[in-house]
């Protein structure tokens, strides 16, 4: 299927852009075109979706939720859905200078023509890159300023569990899965149209279908101490709006007509996404709480998704994507059915996000037949006691009987990943990972197939960052120089010269961490950042700490009211409006056996009640 | 089936933004998509054994590229133009595919259409001053080279260069040294940025329209 627009319909090719264009870097990302996207003929459609990630083409044609909503949305003949990204600096430069707008890659019409403005928001360093992005449109940032219901602005995406700090730019979020979600909005969207709806009146009924959350429709009161007093929603909106989820992945739409990139970007590749949610409950880990109940794809449905796309796309590669990939129990039939069409095609098959508990090494041999790449774990923690407190239920026997095996077949680099500043955390356990990566080191010598090639083992640390809806929700996270301490008692501690450590810096965890527990009132410092240039700010080439620290100060926010407090309990918390199916007392549960350091056995060995189950109506968790 | 086959095809629109590498592996991958095995190299990294003549650089258009390919299988050539154009991004489309019977190497010179734009200045004003500067004997113009700047005179690469008035400016058609030496046509532009800025266009874009070898015959 290819699609092209005529001569003379096309606004894109316009001169300012086409004499920008051979200045900047990779400008095939700002041109589209490429193959398999979706063109429509804007006259015959009644709404017009400008599809926006706040961030560059390259990481955005990499994900599969947009890839997915895209074609749902598309899939509604009334709607004309396009992709829009930032651009990278230099070509921001030249569009401003040249008085470019943001616009849309399939029609090249500016973003401003369009009904509908819908950013997916996967991470709180995206949030200056919206506020950008309306501003390039020519809108104004705050939803009050936008007075008319066109065009209308809407986000999801992860950070929709906390929209808090987002909540005055933004008019309404889709909170949980998109995929029915999406097209519900916007049919009642196209009545307004129709019908000439106040902004007012349109979101007073979008805030009753389940899952859109209506900032302007939440009355937000706070104490003296700065703690919420209360969330009180106006005009009918609901208490509490329930995650939406889809619940039959099987039979949910999946785009095996992909858009194929022209230019190179971060993953260039089919990715079959085996399960949502997880059924390990690590007390760290929002994404193993916010997106449960289990749901899993039938290994048939992957194979043929899988090849159908491999056959309409042209890749060379397969990837399976879920939070844990092990955990998929007919792994080793969906490789047997992928491998049979793979192998003779020369496609290669990769598996990411594997447990060092349950690798399969003969998987492993099979899928990486000619190169040896390095294996990673995700350790987290370094003693056997920080593990069981944050449920990684993952044994220091666990990672060396893998490494045993992975050394004896040839691999020869190994990388340990830990996160510092764990609730509960000692400097025992923090020695404890340099000690850990001795044994790996000693497991090496001991059963390494060729030490003539060396081994390399990594061993990289992050500041923790504790996230709304996991257990961890009320904890403080560690200062910056306490961060700091641990890295360099870590640093003393390894001696081995195999052993190379890396550690993430602690500021980009410190603003994330305001930005994912924050309320409303950080939304000025955040407009602030912008204004003084904050864009792209997930890249370290935008991202600097003091610009943050000092929109605080002249915000008047305290980030560590919002970091460094441990909040009690029975607080107001600012996400308590947004219901993802695990109940409140779930977690408070799972803390305190945290504090126990006791396990949590996974949800197929024992269900815990966590709550989530209540999303499903026809089918049971994990079915 | 191990002859060696060639396409021709055009890369206007908005294709001309894709680099030589990007367009490589958009081409491997429009063959997989249309259902024709590329033929691999034998090795430690295998890779389909596909080559395209004279690197287009990024924002030319063509209307004459080559790309030079094997396959693994038989192959229908007469239909392969239509199978391939159907999955190549917009702007890609196949004109012909056949048996390559010369080498590349032999393609010695390229017809070339351009455009200069003027914005404030009279293009049609223009041509005549154009003309003159380009039938000077040397055009000696700094540029990068592999061991740093260097002075090159890109004269002896030029044949012809034909000037005309038009709506936006100015439109050349020319030409000009495919290879040894090789005259990337923006250069025709920067020799006017450097050595005449005031008859210097404010926009250049070029087109490649055909490729003869020495003799002065089509190469195909």
């Amino acid at each position: 299927m290819k699609q092209t627009i005529k001569d003379g319909e096309f606004s894109f090719m316009d001169k300012k852009l086409e004499r920008i264009l051979p200045r900047v870097q990779k400008p095939a990302r700002y041109t589209g075109g490429e193959y398999n996207q979706i063109i429509k003929d804007k006259r015959e459609v009644e709404l017009r979706v400008a599809f926006c990630f706040p961030d560059t083409y390259e990481i955005g044609m990499s994900n599969l939720g947009m890839s997915i909503l895209y074609h749902t949305m598309n899939s509604l003949d009334y709607v004309w859905c396009e992709r829009v990204f930032a651009p990278w600096g230099d070509m921001y430069e030249e569009m401003k200078k040249a008085d470019i707008p943001l616009y849309a890659l399939e029609s090249g019409d500016p973003t401003s023509d369009f009904d509908v403005l819908a950013f997916s928001i996967g991470y709180e360093m995206a949030y200056t890159t919206v506020l950008d992005m309306l501003d390039m449109s020519g809108l104004p940032i705050r939803s009050s300023e936008r007075e008319s219901l066109l065009p209308l602005v809407v986000a999801g995406g992860t950070a929709a569990v906390n929209a808090e700090p987002m909540a005055p730019f933004v008019d309404l979020f889709f909170v949980g899965e998109g995929e029915e979600l999406d097209n519900e909005l916007l049919a009642l969207l196209r009545v307004a149209k129709r019908e000439g709806w106040t902004k007012r009146a349109f979101l007073r009924q979008a805030a009753q279908i389940g899952g859109v959350y209506v900032p302007s429709l939440y009355d937000i009161r706070y104490h003296e101490d700065g703690t919420l007093a209360a969330i009180e929603p106006l005009e009918g909106a609901p208490a509490r709006v329930v995650k939406r989820i889809v619940e039959d992945l099987d039979a949910s739409p999946f785009p095996t007509n992909p858009i194929v990139p022209s230019t190179e970007v971060v993953h260039d590749r089919v990715s079959l996404e085996l399960f949502r949610g997880c059924v390990r409950g690590c007390r760290f880990c929002q994404a193993g709480y916010v997106y449960r109940p289990i749901r899993a794809k039938k290994p048939e449905t992957l194979i043929r998704q899988g090849i159908e796309t491999l056959k309409n796309t042209g890749y060379q590669d397969v990837t399976l994507l879920s939070l844990s990939t092990s955990d998929y129990r007919p792994l080793e039939r969906l490789c047997d059915g992928l491998l049979a069409y793979c192998e003779e095609r020369s496609i290669g098959l990769s598996l990411p996000s594997l447990r060092a508990d349950n690798f399969s090494i003969e998987l492993m041999e099979r899928l990486q037949k000619v190169r040896k790449s390095g294996l990673t774990f995700a350790v987290e923690g370094g003693s056997q006691r920080l593990r069981d407190a944050i449920n990684k239920n993952v044994t220091e026997e666990d990672l060396l009987n893998t490494c045993r095996i992975a050394f004896a077949g040839g691999w020869n680099s190994v990388k340990l990943y830990y996160m510092l500043g764990l609730p509960t955390e000692t400097d025992e356990d923090i020695v404890g990972i340099a000690e850990m990566a001795n044994q790996v080191l000693h497991c090496w010598r001991q059963h390494a197939k060729n030490k003539n090639r060396g081994v390399k083992i990594t061993i990289s640390t992050s500041c923790f960052i504790p996230k709304p809806h996991s257990p961890f929700q009320w904890e403080a996270q560690i200062s910056v120089e306490e961060y700091l301490r641990r890295v360099n008692l870590l640093r003393s501690s390894i001696t081995a010269k195999n052993v190379t450590y890396n550690w993430h810096d602690a500021e980009t965890s410190l603003i994330e961490a305001v930005l994912s527990r924050g309320d409303r009132r950080i939304a000025d410092a955040i407009e602030l950042v912008w204004r003084r240039g904050g864009r792209l700010e997930a890249w370290s080439d935008y991202f600097t700490v003091e610009r943050w620290m000092q929109a605080f100060a002249d915000t008047g926010v305290d980030p560590y009211f919002y970091t460094l407090r441990e909040r009690p309990v029975d607080e107001i918390l600012p996400w308590d409006m947004i219901d993802v199916g695990v109940r409140k007392a779930h977690l408070v549960r799972e803390r305190e056996k945290c504090y126990a350091s006791e396990l949590s056995p996974d949800c197929r060995r024992q269900c815990m009640a966590c709550g989530a189950t209540k999303l499903l109506k026809e089918r049971g968790c994990d079915e | 089936m191990n002859e060696k086959l060639r396409l021709r095809f055009e890369k206007t629109g908005r294709a001309i933004y894709i680099s030589h590498l990007d367009l490589m592996q958009t081409m491997q991958r429009a063959f997989s998509r249309a259902g024709y095995a590329l033929k691999y190299s034998e090795g430690y990294n295998p890779h389909p054994q596909i080559s395209i003549a004279l690197p287009l650089s990024v924002g030319a258009a063509s209307c004459c590229e080559l790309m030079d390919f094997r396959l693994a299988q038989e192959a229908e050539l007469s239909d392969m133009p239509a199978r391939l154009s159907a999955v190549l991004p917009e702007g890609i489309c196949v004109l012909e595919a056949y048996e390559a019977q010369r080498k590349c190497a032999e393609i010695k010179w390229l017809q070339i259409e351009g455009r200069f734009d003027y914005d404030e200045r009279d293009g049609a004003a223009m041509c005549e001053a154009l003309r003159s500067f380009y039938s000077r004997e040397q055009i000696v113009i700094t540029k990068k080279t592999k061991r740093g700047m260097g002075e090159t005179d890109i004269r002896p690469a030029i044949q012809s260069l034909v000037f005309r008035a038009t709506e936006d400016g100015v439109g050349l058609s020319g030409r000009i040294s495919a290879q040894e030496p090789t005259l990337n046509p923006e250069l025709l532009a920067e020799a006017l940025r450097q050595l005449t800025p005031e008859i210097a266009p404010d926009f250049a874009a070029f087109t490649r329209v055909e490729t003869y070898d020495a003799a002065g015959e089509i190469f195909r």
